[in-house]
């Protein structure tokens, strides 16, 4: 049996990918934006940083797990380093939360918290771009975007579309159908993939809440409610239910 | 749009470095040589027949500066701003070309098509800083007027 050693604690592992599913499988949550297990890892948000016992710092996600490793998920150099690389995506990000559809969900919002980011000392020099509302279901914001590149790998991995990618360079970077096209023009079949692993309100669904009630109340109009199939899948998992 | 013979070009290029995911660059590059610029359509194009999508093939051709999606002139000055040519004022030679030529950052081509304008962060000629190239023929040690003297020159050949 293998083991690397986290916090003190011994933990056998397998032919884990990388050294971030060891550490989630011992039970330690380590948060990420840019990792889902089922996409490639792109390592992008740092996050998962972890140090070892010769106080080098690196990325658990782009890590093979070997025997013998020893490392720890939360020294006080890791937590100063967590919380500036998030007070550094904050700073360019729309802060607006109380207007923001995810409010309350989001995870950079949560993690915020989690952390303790209470200010941010930098100010936000990107240039603001309007959201793109041309699709009929998908909103994207670019001005909340974290760039983790979560939404791109989705859209091409998953569900082999790949209408979104990134575009640029450095700070001009951002996320995009091919010649910044509006979202309606493009091959977007409109699954919704995106918006789910999108942890921030850069993707959102459009909402159409205001124009079902004023139908509602169309005293000329006979209202027949049909529910989704989703909508009792959605229900469903909240519950648990497979 | 472009002329059915640029897509003749396009196959063309795609088959002597055929077609797959890796070869984006150097056709791309091919087509922007002949073209001095690349053409939208023919990225497009290109994506397809390669098999990558056209989002990415977008990401890549807007990393590199090197690609362009509007049409260049027909001389493409690049005038150094690296370390050494800054040092030794190439920001004025910069002026006086934006200047003389009547283009900013965000439109570096004249209406007449005939001169582009940029700047490179090194040229790998630091010795005879502060220099510029005009499609790719190195000026050394240049001044504001010597640039002024050069562009009279192209305009009257």
């Amino acid at each position: 049996m293998k083991y690397i050693t986290i916090n003190n604690r011994k933990v056998p592992f397998e032919d884990e990918k990388n050294l971030l599913s060891v550490i989630r499988k011992a039970g330690i949550d380590l948060p990420t934006f840019c990792y889902h297990s089922e996409l490639s890892t792109y390592g992008a948000c740092r996050m998962c940083v972890v140090e070892d016992d010769r106080g080098r710092v690196f990325a658990s996600c782009s890590e093979t797990p070997r025997d013998g490793m020893v490392i720890y998920t939360n020294t006080p150099k890791l937590q100063h380093h967590r919380k500036l690389i998030l007070e550094l995506l904050l700073a360019s990000h729309c802060r607006d939360c109380t207007t923001c559809r995810e409010n309350g969900v989001c995870t950079l919002q949560k993690l915020a918290r989690q952390l303790g980011v209470d200010d941010v000392r930098f100010q936000n020099t990107k240039e603001q771009l309007p959201k793109d509302t041309s699709s009929n279901c998908i909103v994207i914001d670019p001005n909340k975007c974290i760039l983790c590149g979560d939404c791109v790998r989705t859209c091409e991995e998953i569900q082999g579309v790949g209408v979104l990618n990134f575009a640029h360079r450095g700070s001009n970077m951002r996320v995009t159908p091919a010649f910044g096209k509006p979202m309606s023009e493009t091959d977007c079949v409109g699954c919704g993939q995106c918006r789910v692993v999108c942890p921030t309100g850069a993707i959102t669904i459009k909402s159409n809440v205001h124009a079902v009630w004023d139908l509602v109340y169309d005293k000329t109009k006979r209202v027949v409610v049909q529910i989704a199939p989703a909508v009792r899948v959605a229900i469903g998992d909240k519950f648990g239910i497979p | 749009m472009v002329d059915k013979s640029y897509y003749e070009k396009a196959d063309q290029v795609i088959a002597e470095y055929g077609a797959k995911p890796s070869s984006l660059i150097p056709i791309i590059q091919d087509i922007q040589a002949e073209y001095r610029y690349l053409p939208p359509e023919l990225l497009t194009y290109v994506a397809e027949k390669i098999g990558i999508t056209e989002a990415k093939a977008y990401s890549v051709a807007t990393f590199y500066e090197n690609f362009s999606f509007e049409p260049k002139g027909k001389y493409v000055i690049k005038v150094c701003d690296g370390t050494a040519c800054h040092v030794r004022k190439s920001t004025a030679i910069l002026e006086r070309l934006y200047a003389e030529l009547g283009v900013t950052k965000e439109k570096p081509t004249t209406e007449d098509m005939l001169f582009t304008l940029e700047t490179v962060s090194c040229l790998g000629a630091c010795g005879l800083a502060p220099v510029l190239t005009v499609n790719d023929k190195v000026y050394p040690a240049m001044t504001p007027d010597a640039a002024s003297a050069l562009i009279k020159e192209l305009r009257e050949m």
